[in-house]
């Protein structure tokens, strides 16, 4: 994954990087000049931060679709950490951060002031890490479904613990090696088995609008949160977005291993409303989970040696169970 | 207007009247009827522009009180017990980030053992969150102090726990004079937050701190303190000119101008001193008692004007600070010039024990003959513990020890709340 990358020229009229051929009422809210810049430049995150990516698409897409009007919880981690020492706030949008466990309930609470101050233009967006989202602050974020309360909960999955070093949360996925999961012993990494699938549980909700996403493709990001915001009450966004430090990628790589996890099927990109799947980002050709493991070296210890093909079989068995249960190669198939 | 009712329904028509534009609701005992009340007001639009929230726990009441009164609305929840414990880190943050949001703690004990009757523990564990701390005598000072709690909060931003005890008052009836709209409008403006998170002016609140400035920010929550004690007394003057009642102040004397025995207490045990100090005087003996209302800030200059010329102090404290004794007379040695007078703690109350004017009675009797331990318990059955020191000293597995206490007392095993 190392050493420079051969310049690749994109076919104009997609929707990928040469965006400002199209036609401007199709255009990305990023090309635009006007753009919020919600998440400035300057601030601490690593090299190839997906965190740091996806939350500025998403946050300036947001801002757009409200005309400025918003407010932002935000979850203490990493996101939290790089983007506030003051005086260097990176933020240019009204924000507040509180607590790791409390950023939906904190969302909960100003939606409740807005509408009570007769600001009903005022939209609110919780946020947060993994670790902030489908482990500690799980229980305010069913509360906040439950209640439908009018909050967007956006999650940035990174897959771990990442700014307190690598830890294993409960969106790590199986035989990752993380400070907790160390790859050692006969069954190195995380085990199988365990985790929790946030965007079904969001789904079971019935909240109006749950999707996934992934800093691979960011006009589906941006298109998803412009459609989030047009619902009113509880929806969840849970983005996909690789961090170089603890996956063991290149900094170069983010977007090319966030676009492995979709297309092999291990990370479907998906959007539900009142709980029923209504759209998938189908994959046109799946790849083997190898390519997407093998761009990491949190799962190396599985390609030591004569390498561990029993449990690379598992993980392949996971990504074809998504492609099945989410309908990602053939359109339309069955949810 | 004078009614006759129960401590939590006075609570929460006082609340009402203080217009609360979010309320976060979770039940636990025994603040809940507070809730229930408040739920009632809005439902049925006596209380109007307010959202009323049913949230999923104590950490999440909290947390959406944050998220309001950083939006610029006048918050409001209640809790008790393990309740505030489970809120913790909450009650934390918005003493950290000032904001004046109001509390209710119907106090009562922490366990394990489990245990749903009054004492301090639960307040007392959050002494040192950066909330003002109000203790409530009676019904009617818990009443008229979340009017002023109110008015404090938002003045100073900072938060304002209104502590009233368990049962003892949040279940008791009694007569109480609730103020009218009007009084209370003219003597609460509406909340004009000091920092509100608002998209038209947008600003960064609960940034990162470096050991640069957290001093500073940690300090600017005492200074705020400092102020509180200059401003509840005065509070107390205006609201007594509106109102024609004395409630609140930073402490209340009671016959201790000339006592050599000074017995200090918080919140509803002050009554029973009270009493056992008329009974006392009455046989000739000078001794006097001070409730302190504001815990904090603590009122040092107060109390040492108050108590400077006692030769004695007595603590009622219904809180352990377990492995040394009194947190109220740790706090009050700093208020005493003298450093020898002696101050005995008297810890007593736990987990609802009566604390009866016989009892107390005895023990003051035994401190101003100078037989009191420093630090005694009130009605503590010794025998009991020692028997199951001695049963853990012959053997390993003696299993649970309050059943094995429960036992001994031949109590039937608790019955379950």
């Amino acid at each position: 994954m190392s050493g420079p990358q051969r310049v690749k020229f994109y076919q104009t009229g997609t929707f990928t990087v040469g965006n400002r051929l199209l036609d401007v009422s199709v255009r990305s809210v990023q090309s635009d000049t006007t753009r919020n810049n919600s998440l400035n430049s300057g601030h601490r995150a690593c090299q190839g931060c997906g965190e740091a990516l996806g939350a500025r698409y998403a946050l300036d897409a947001a801002m757009r679709a409200v005309s400025g009007k918003l407010v932002v919880a935000n979850a203490t981690g990493c996101l939290e950490v790089f983007s506030t020492p003051y005086p260097e706030s990176s933020w240019r949008v009204a924000w507040l951060h509180s607590l790791f466990a409390n950023a939906a309930a904190v969302g909960t609470g100003m939606a409740a002031a807005m509408r009570v101050k007769g600001r009903h233009d005022v939209r609110v967006i919780a946020q947060g890490g993994d670790g902030g989202t489908v482990d500690i602050g799980f229980a305010c974020l069913s509360g906040m479904f439950e209640r439908n309360d009018d909050v967007l909960y956006i999650c940035y999955d990174n897959e771990a613990y990442m700014n307190t070093g690598v830890q294993r949360s409960s969106a790590t996925p199986a035989a990752a090696r993380t400070a907790t999961t160390p790859a050692v012993g006969e069954q190195p990494g995380n085990v199988f088995g365990q985790g929790k699938n946030v965007p079904l549980i969001a789904m079971a909700h019935g909240i109006p609008y749950v999707a996934t996403a992934s800093v691979c493709d960011l006009r589906d990001l941006e298109y998803k949160v412009e459609k989030a915001m047009g619902f009113h009450g509880a929806r969840y966004l849970h983005v996909h977005v690789p961090c170089p430090l603890g996956w063991g990628c290149d900094t170069g790589d983010t977007i090319k291993v966030a676009r492995l996890a979709a297309e092999s099927g291990l990370f479907p990109i998906f959007e539900a409303e009142y709980g029923e799947i209504t759209g998938r980002r189908p994959i046109r050709k799946p790849i083997p989970v190898d390519d997407y493991l093998k761009a990491q070296s949190r799962f190396a210890h599985l390609f030591k040696g004569k390498g561990d093909p029993a449990r690379i079989a598992m993980i392949q068995a996971i990504a074809d169970r998504n492609i099945r249960r989410f309908g990602l190669v053939q359109e339309g198939a069955p949810a | 207007m004078l009614k006759q009712c129960e401590g939590s329904q006075a609570v929460a028509e006082a609340i009402g009247l203080c217009r609360p534009q979010v309320i976060c609701a979770y039940p636990i005992t025994p603040q809940t009827h507070i809730v229930e009340g408040l739920g009632s007001l809005v439902k049925s639009g006596k209380l109007a522009n307010c959202e009323y929230i049913n949230v999923e726990s104590e950490f999440a009441a909290m947390s959406v009180a944050i998220g309001a009164s950083a939006a610029g609305a006048r918050a409001y929840t209640a809790t008790a017990s393990q309740g505030i414990l489970y809120m913790a880190e909450a009650v934390y943050n918005a003493g950290g980030l000032g904001l004046p949001i109001v509390m209710t703690v119907g106090n009562r004990s922490i366990g394990a053992p489990i245990n749903i009757w009054n004492d301090h523990t639960d307040s007392m564990a959050l002494r040192d969150a950066g909330w003002i701390q109000l203790f409530a005598e009676d019904n009617q000072e818990a009443v008229d102090l979340h009017i002023q709690a109110f008015k404090l909060a938002e003045e100073l931003s900072v938060p304002v726990m209104v502590c009233m005890d368990g049962f003892i008052l949040t279940h008791a009836y009694e007569r109480v004079d609730i103020p009218t709209q009007e009084q209370v409008d003219q003597f609460l403006p509406p909340y004009e937050p000091r920092q509100v998170v608002d998209p038209d002016d947008p600003v960064t609140i609960g940034a990162m701190v470096g050991p640069e400035a957290f001093m500073e920010v940690r300090y600017l929550a005492h200074a705020k303190q400092l102020q509180a004690l200059e401003r509840i007394p005065e509070l107390a003057g205006e609201f007594k000119q509106k109102f024609g009642r004395d409630s609140g102040g930073l402490i209340r004397e009671y016959r201790a101008d000339d006592a050599e025995t000074i017995v200090v207490g918080l919140g509803s045990v002050n009554g029973t001193i009270k009493d056992v100090v008329d009974e006392m005087r009455n046989d000739g003996v000078k001794i006097g008692g001070v409730s302190i209302c504001s815990f904090r800030p603590f009122p040092t200059a107060a109390l040492n004007k108050a108590l400077g010329k006692a030769k004695r102090i007595i603590t009622i404290e219904k809180s352990l600070s377990v492995g040394i004794g009194g947190n109220v007379s740790h706090n009050l040695r700093m208020a005493l010039p003298d450093r020898n007078t002696t101050v005995y703690t008297v810890i007593a109350g736990l987990g609802g024990r009566p604390i009866t004017r016989a009892s107390l009675k005895k023990v003051f009797r035994s401190a101003i003959d100078g037989l009191l331990e420093p630090v005694s318990f009130l009605d503590l059955n010794l025998g009991v513990v020692q028997r199951q020191l001695e049963r853990e000293r012959l053997a390993r597995r003696t299993g649970p020890a309050a059943e094995a206490i429960l036992r001994d007392l031949s109590a039937a095993p608790a019955t379950a709340h």
